[in-house]
């Protein structure tokens, strides 16, 4: 009955029986609270993925059997499609506005309302409300508002800025910054509560301690609020990027990538490769792509951005 | 971390001047009233078109409500169709929540307060899942959904949200559940409780508010979710609703204010979610994200 490990070192000091039992309930125990979620998270998320790598090694309808191997074929593919990289192309620009436009925003905003004042708590709901509405919902908003003649236009128009409106979302050139525009306008207020909370956190002693000492408002906001609000900015653009690089439900429904790809995602031209075309290998290399792109960015940041504010197993990982 | 989620739900220190001087009250409102209506009036404007007729909207596109109509409301109020992606939704973020629940607790469990082998190892492979994204793993997904079956079912969409869920409900629960002196744990050894005990009675209750944000924030993530709905739930029937207004947009893309009474009806169980749960929501983002 006793696994020989086990006995060698307690045989000495106590009977068998009872240790070795004891170790085996907890053994037990610990199966009982383990096994179910690994199991889960096992077959959900980490064999999915892996599979796609496999997947991604073959021409594969999605039907049938896996057998047209080809290697890295459509990993070659992918790249030597400009359709492809410019997705990519089209994913860093929104990461690098969101940090740059959003940002500063948010900043500001959040300074500007982290004091008491008359509907304090009504602003924070408002801004915070585009958040929790669905992608999906909010695609559908804008695409009605958008609409040539529509309320955005109307609005331009109202502020004698009539001359400035566009095919917003048939232009070519201008459909990503339309995006970029809906989006922010979902997620900036999320960045301005997560800023507020972390505001809430800074001692009100070190800003009078720096006023006795005579500090301007600018100095105490560059090396006293800056500086301590340091954690929650760096997870905010680790999110930020995050979701930057994974855009799909608000493009998707709003132009499918179009027109002509001047808005394609690296997701959206995965699903379309994948799911409309049922090209799941080729699909699948695209994913893989955008994960190892994804992943690569995540860990640089961790490392070089996050590595003071997390002690967590992500960044031993890391290195 | 398991402060800042503890606290932050709750938390209501009074607000603390930071660029005090810089800026004069008139600047507060002047930026609320410009945020406040670049955020409210798209969303206005959706609720009062569907007060409107398509053939208002065709000819003033921007304008009130002359006359007022209520049929556009009551035609989607009335339609099953709309109810029965209600009653999806709610089915499939209940699935998920639960499930998040039930095994994050127990495997945040194991993990806070048994020391084994492997255990930082495990914690790592939990924790590595954030960088995993739905996005990739979603082609193969869906051919393993279809080997199972569970296509065109709620628990197609409800299982897997429930494992994509578990990284993070592992990372705020875990410290949380540490945090709990190891002398209650003693103490009630002593008193004959087991670990199962300890953990259903005593640390169960003790996680309620950690416990309630990873629930809320699994409600929301689900109920929002698309790109898993779209590829796992084809009939119209099993829609969820942010699949059915997509849907619902370009089937009627002809009449502009049914779909505006249908996005205006569909915002509301989302807005209303969240007014109830406003502090749980703020204060569990913003504690989960900070770590």
């Amino acid at each position: 009955m006793s696994s020989p490990s086990t006995s060698l070192r307690t045989a000495g000091r106590r009977s068998l029986r009872p240790a070795d039992s004891a170790r085996r309930r907890r053994r037990l125990e610990l199966a009982f609270f383990i096994v179910p979620a690994l199991v889960f998270y096992l077959a959900l998320v980490l064999y999915p993925i892996l599979q796609a790598v496999h997947y991604s090694l073959f021409n594969w309808s999605g039907l049938g059997t896996l057998s047209d191997f080809v290697g890295i074929g459509n990993y070659r593919d992918a790249f030597n499609d400009p359709e492809f990289t410019g997705a990519i192309k089209h994913n860093f620009i929104l990461v690098g506005l969101s940090l740059v436009v959003q940002f500063p925003i948010a900043l500001g905003v959040a300074l500007l309302l982290n004091r008491p004042f008359r509907g304090r708590r009504a602003a924070r709901i408002v801004f915070f409300a585009p958040y929790v509405l669905s992608e999906a919902i909010t695609a559908v908003i804008w695409l009605l508002i958008l609409q040539p003649d529509g309320l955005v236009d109307r609005g331009f128009q109202s502020v004698g800025l009539g001359g400035a409106v566009q095919l917003w979302l048939a232009d070519l050139n201008l459909v990503l910054f339309t995006m970029f525009v809906v989006i922010t306008w979902k997620y900036v207020g999320f960045g301005i509560i997560l800023l507020l909370a972390g505001l809430q956190g800074i001692p009100q002693e070190l800003h009078e301690a720096a006023a006795i000492d005579g500090a301007k408002s600018w100095t105490m906001v560059r090396y006293i609020t800056l500086p301590l609000l340091g954690p929650t900015i760096r997870i905010w653009g680790f999110l930020s990027i995050i979701g930057s690089l994974q855009l799909f439900d608000l493009v998707w429904i709003m132009t499918q990538g179009g027109p002509a790809e001047a808005s394609n995602t690296m997701a959206t031209y995965m699903f379309n490769n994948g799911f409309v075309r049922y090209e799941f290998g080729y699909g699948s290399a695209v994913a893989v792509i955008l994960f190892i792109i994804s992943f690569a960015l995540a860990l640089i940041y961790q490392r070089f951005v996050l590595r003071r504010d997390t002690r967590g197993a992500l960044t031993r990982m890391a290195g | 971390m398991s402060a800042s989620v503890l606290t932050a739900g709750s938390r209501r220190r009074r607000a603390q001047p930071i660029a005090g001087r810089l800026f004069s009250k008139f600047w507060v409102y002047a930026v609320c009233a410009v945020f406040g209506g670049i955020t409210i009036v798209p969303l206005a404007y959706v609720v009062l078109g569907g007060f409107r007729t398509t053939g208002q909207i065709a000819a003033h596109p921007v304008g009130w409500p002359h006359p007022w109509i209520t049929s556009n409301y009551t035609s989607v109020i009335t339609s099953s169709s709309f109810w029965r992606q209600v009653a999806n939704s709610l089915l499939i973020a209940a699935i998920a929540a639960s499930l998040i629940v039930a095994l994050g607790s127990s495997v945040a469990y194991a993990l806070s307060r048994y020391e084994f082998r492997g255990r930082e190892v495990l914690y790592t492979v939990f924790t590595l899942g954030l960088l995993l994204p739905l996005t990739v793993a979603v082609l193969p997904l869906y051919i393993e959904l279809r080997h199972v079956g569970i296509l065109d079912n709620p628990l197609g969409v409800a299982l897997p949200e429930a494992a994509f869920g578990l990284p993070v409900t592992v990372i705020i629960l875990r410290p949380f559940m540490r945090a709990v002196p190891s002398d209650v744990e003693d103490a009630a050894a002593m008193d004959g409780c087991s670990k199962f005990g300890f953990f259903w009675r005593i640390l169960l209750p003790l996680s309620r508010p950690a416990l309630m944000t990873v629930a809320i924030l699994a409600v929301v993530q689900s109920w929002n979710a698309f790109l898993l709905p779209l590829i796992a739930l084809n009939s119209p029937s099993e829609a969820t609703i942010p699949l059915g207004v997509a849907n619902y947009q370009t089937e009627y893309s002809q009449d502009t204010a049914a779909i505006l009474a249908y996005t205006a009806l569909s915002m509301i169980p989302a807005l209303v979610f969240f007014l109830a749960a406003e502090r749980r929501i703020v204060g569990g983002l913003s504690g989960a994200v900070k770590g």
